[in-house]
Order: structure tokens, then sequence, then C-alpha cells
């Protein structure tokens, strides 16, 4: 391996052949090791404090081990069941609602007649960069029950208003409302790009084999974008067992339980309640669901790859 | 000659084609409306008093409250300050980020070293923890060290950049080991070669870095929060969230400052749209 031979400051007239060989790790180390460094500090450390944490509980003041007790505490605790309901109802809705849109935004956005694409496609990505707290602010105002934006407009169709952020059903219609709202254009502007690395000219012979723009895109386009729409699923998909933005700063979980995900229950018991055992416990729980989906997705994903 | 030339009269489209063609536009209409909806509301309720946001009918032209509103939002939440402390720390924690996760991916990408797959592992495996569940030890860790509220409580933890480090070792994949080895031999350095060989070669990919990273600690809300307990300390966002727990919220200047912290990011996406884009696509087309 070429590149392992690491010669520092070796004097010109010595080239070549003869180079004195040093240990490639020091140099590797150089560029690696800071990064290395701060991995360990503020990742691998935490992580571990976490993972012990999740086996104690605070009794009188100090922790003390419990060993899986805190688990078990998750299995009777209605709360988290709910979380995780939540959760399964968002998974199953809103990520196949979501990618089916941003799939038909893109094939539309990828129309060879259609002019000023990159300024339809900074539209629908601007979302996707809002800052959080102006996408809550906004999103409180236009969904306000007493005189906000979206109950004006029900009221001028004639409509009866509806209480947006405080009846449990329509709660969780906001949440996966506004998350789609989010995360469409974002996805959309993905699988485009996807799309614009199949060929011109197979649309071309599609039309010449008498296939009308339904067909071209069920039959030829689309079974080749399956590894764009598959990594796209894959990332909503994780993006989803961690959901908290909308949840949090929308309707804090509530009412009730309506809107509560894992994410948001973990904020809660850790800084709110300060149990941080249980936190943990949460915490981890998450992370072994996200470890499942995503090595299950991956296998999906090698598999398509291997086509 | 005119310089136009003669143009073949173009054929009349079927019917079911430019049918097909209005509704498609119709649909990217719609959409672009519901997508810009939000930021159109953020940009005339700041010109109103909040007041006026809930009457009926809302009202469709911009007020003259503008100025009024800026002034109140400076007065409660020292916006300048914030804006100012919002930019110095995107601005340091993106220098320092972006250089580190391109040193960490030009070492994984071209060196061979004991430690290499088990760095590589836990930058993977990075990618797949949210965030959550590192707060309360971080937490804990900041506050043994004594550094709640303090600036680099906000910037260190979050130096190392997973996402970074993949993707400039893949763009260091690609760089050609023989220019690496002639200036090896022209007895360059190997900190020399990186600064002048290697970085000037991957300036879209370090671009689109940069731009990433600035957002993304821009936009970085939980952690300050977290962190940060004095106003002329906090961020963008964190002093923003401090006007939603009011028992009068001033909608009004909310919306001003929620348009004004989303301005920023605007320009830069619509400066740079393509490094965003590709950005995007760094897991999705090569993976």
């Amino acid at each position: 391996m070429t590149s392992s031979a690491t010669a520092l400051r070796t004097p010109r007239a010595s080239a070549a052949p003869a180079r004195r060989r040093r240990s490639p790790h020091t140099a590797a180390w150089l560029f690696a090791g800071p990064t290395a460094v701060l991995f360990t500090a503020f990742f691998a450390y935490p992580l571990g404090a976490s993972l012990y944490q999740s086996f104690t509980a605070r009794r009188d003041g100090v922790d003390v081990w419990v060993g899986l007790d805190q688990y078990r505490r998750l299995l009777d605790d209605p709360a988290f069941l709910h979380s995780l309901v939540n959760t399964a109802l968002i998974l199953a809705v809103q990520v196949p609602v979501m990618i089916g849109l941003a799939l038909v935004l893109a094939v539309l956005l990828n129309q060879s007649w259609l002019r000023f694409r990159a300024g339809w496609r900074a539209v629908f990505f601007l979302p996707a960069i809002t800052t959080l707290v102006a996408y809550a602010v906004v999103f409180q105002v236009l969904l306000r029950t007493d005189g906000g934006l979206a109950n004006q407009l029900l009221h001028a169709l004639g409509l009866q208003p509806v209480d947006w952020l405080n009846s449990p059903t329509w709660a969780r219609i906001s949440v996966i409302g506004s998350v789609t709202w989010r995360w469409t254009g974002y996805n959309a502007v993905i699988l485009l790009a996807g799309l614009q690395a199949v060929g011109r000219d197979q649309y071309e012979a599609a039309a010449l084999d008498g296939a009308g723009p339904l067909r071209t895109h069920t039959g030829v386009i689309l079974p080749q974008l399956r590894p764009v729409v598959l990594f796209c699923t894959i990332t909503s998909t994780i993006g989803t067992l961690q959901l908290f933005d909308e949840n949090y700063v929308l309707t804090r979980g509530g009412p009730g339980d309506a809107t509560l995900t894992p994410v948001v229950y973990l904020y809660k018991v850790g800084f709110q309640q300060l149990d941080f055992g249980y936190a943990a416990a949460i915490a981890w729980v998450v992370v072994l669901l996200i470890a499942a989906v995503s090595l299950l997705q991956f296998r999906l994903y090698g598999r398509e790859r291997r086509r | 000659m005119s310089s136009t030339p003669v143009r073949p009269q173009r054929p009349r489209r079927p019917l079911p084609a430019r049918l097909g063609r209005a509704a498609a536009l119709a649909v990217l209409t719609l959409g672009a409306v519901l997508s810009l909806i939000p930021f159109a509301w953020m940009l005339l309720a700041s010109t109103h008093s909040s007041a006026e946001l809930f009457h009926s009918p809302p009202p469709f032209l911009p007020g003259g409250r503008l100025l009024r509103n800026l002034a109140h939002l400076q007065d409660s939440i020292g916006f300048g300050r914030v804006l100012l402390n919002s930019l110095g720390i995107a601005a340091v924690h993106t220098l320092l980020s972006s250089l580190l996760s391109a040193m960490c991916g030009y070492g994984l990408a071209k060196y061979r070293f004991r430690g290499r797959g088990l760095l590589l592992g836990a930058v993977l495996a990075t990618l797949m923890i949210p965030l959550q569940v590192l707060l309360v030890p971080l937490f804990q860790m900041m506050a043994n060290l004594g550094w709640i509220d303090s600036y680099q409580a906000v910037i260190l933890p979050f130096l190392a950049n997973s996402f970074g480090v993949l993707l400039m070792r893949q763009s260091f994949l690609d760089f050609p080991d023989e220019l690496l080895e002639s200036a090896r031999i022209d007895g360059s350095g190997e900190l020399r070669t990186f600064y002048q060989v290697v970085l000037p070669c991957v300036r879209p990919q370090l671009g689109t870095l940069v731009i990433l990273t600035f957002m993304g600690q821009w936009n970085s809300f939980i952690w300050p929060l977290l962190m940060l307990n004095t106003q002329d300390k906090y961020t963008v966002p964190v002093a923003l969230n401090t006007l939603t727990g009011l028992s009068h919220v001033d909608y009004s200047g909310l919306m001003l400052g929620s348009f004004l912290a989303t301005l920023p990011l605007m320009v830069l996406f619509l400066l740079f749209q393509r490094q965003f884009v590709a950005g995007l696509l760094g897991g999705a087309l090569k993976g």
C-alpha cells in the first residue's frame, strides 16, 4: 500500500526507493486523533454512562444497582406504551403518505418541459431548513383554535372550527401534518436527484415502445429508483423513532399522552422528573428499536444493491 | 439577414398532453403554496400587532408596525446581542468541526493503522444513536466540569461530526495516491501535504460540509437550551423560546424573530443550493 509509506521531511536528495520509512501510525493519528479523542470523551463515555445508569435507581440520594428493574417498569407504564403506539401510528400513516407525496413531487419536478426547476426545488426544500422554534411558533399561530388562520379558513368555507392542538385526534393529525410539511420537500429533492440519474433515453425508449407517461414511470423509471426510495424510507423511519421536535414544541406530547413519543417521554422523565435511571432505560429501548429497524432495512438495502 | 433563425411552426400538442401539463402545474403550485404559507404568514405577522393577527378577517396586507415590533424584540430579549452570539457560536463550531472532520476523514481514507476499523465503526454507530440518549450524562459531565452557561459547553461536545467524517472520507477515497507520493518525494511534510495539496482538491465537498454544519449549529436548540441560562449568552432559538412561555405571548415579536432567525439560512440555501443537495445525496446515490 503506497499511502502507508510515511516519510516526514524526506530530503529531496534521498528521494524514491531508499526512502526512510516511518510508522504510519504517527501521521494517521495526527489526523484522526483529535476526532477520536472527542468521540471518546463526548460520545463513548456518556453512552457507557447512560447504559450503566439504566441499571440503577436513586434511593435516598445515592445511585444503587437495581438490575433490570427500570426496564421492567417500562412494561407496566401506560405512558410509555402510548408513546410506542403513537410512534407505530406515525410510522404506518405518515411515512408512507410523505414518501408517496415526495415521489409525486419528484416526478413532476423532473418533467423535461418544466421551467425554473431550481426555483421550484428551493420552494419545496425551504421547510426543511426552518429553525425549530420558528416552525413551532408559526404552527401554533396558524393552528390556534381562536382566530388561527386554519380555523378562519374553515369558517370561510362554512365549516366548524377545529380544536387543532387540544383534542387528542386533531393533535395527532396536526403533528402528522406538520412533520409532513417539514420533510416532504426534503425527500422530494433527494428522489429528484435519483430520477435525474436515470438517463433521458430510457423515457424515449419507453415512449417508442408505446408506453404512456404513467406506464413509463410505473414500469420503467420507478423500479430503478428503488434504492433511493429505500434510502428515504430508512432515514424517515429512523427519524420517526427519534421524533421529538414537533411533538415537544407543538403539544408537549399532549393532550394526555395523545402525541407522546418515546423521546419526548424520555426528556420529560429525565429533565422534569429528574429520574435519570428510568430516562436512560427509555433511551436504550429507543436505541435497540432503531438498531433493529436499521439492521432490517440495511439488509433489504444490501439485497437491493446486489441485484 | 436577421439574427433570428426561421423557426419551424411548432406542432400543437394533443389535448391530453396539454391537460396533463396543466394538472401537473396545478399540483406543483398547490404544493408550493402550502410550502410557503407559513413563511408568508411569518413575514406578514411581523408587520402587525399580536391582536390583529387573530382578527376576523385576518390581515392580508402588510401593516406598519415592523419597526415597533423590532424595537420591542430588542428590548425584551436583546435581539442584536443574541444574534451575534448565534453567529459567533455557529462560526467557531463550523470552522473547527469541518477542519476536524476533514482531517479525520483523510486519516481514515489514506492510512492503514491500528484502531482504524474501531474508529470507523464508532463513527457509523453515532449516526444511529439519538442525541437524547447522551443528554443526561453529558449534562452531568458539563456540570462537573463547571462549564454550565459557557460557550465551550455548547460547542465542544458536538465538534466531532460523524456525518462530516464519512462525507470527507468518501471524497478522499478517490484522491490519487500517486499525488500524495510525489508530494512526499518533494519533501513536503504530512500536514503540509494535507493543507496545500489535498484540501484544495476537495473544496466542493468541504463547502457542502461547511454549509450543513453551520445550518445544524444555527438551528440547534435542545443542547444550548440546557447549557445556557443567562440572557446575554443565549442563542436566537433559546432566546425566542423564553418568549413562548410568558402568560401574555407577543406573537408578532415572535414571528418577526422567527423570520429573522430563518433568513440567514434561506439566503445560504439560495446561494449554495447545489452544495446542499450534493450533501443530502452523500449517502443516497453512492450508497
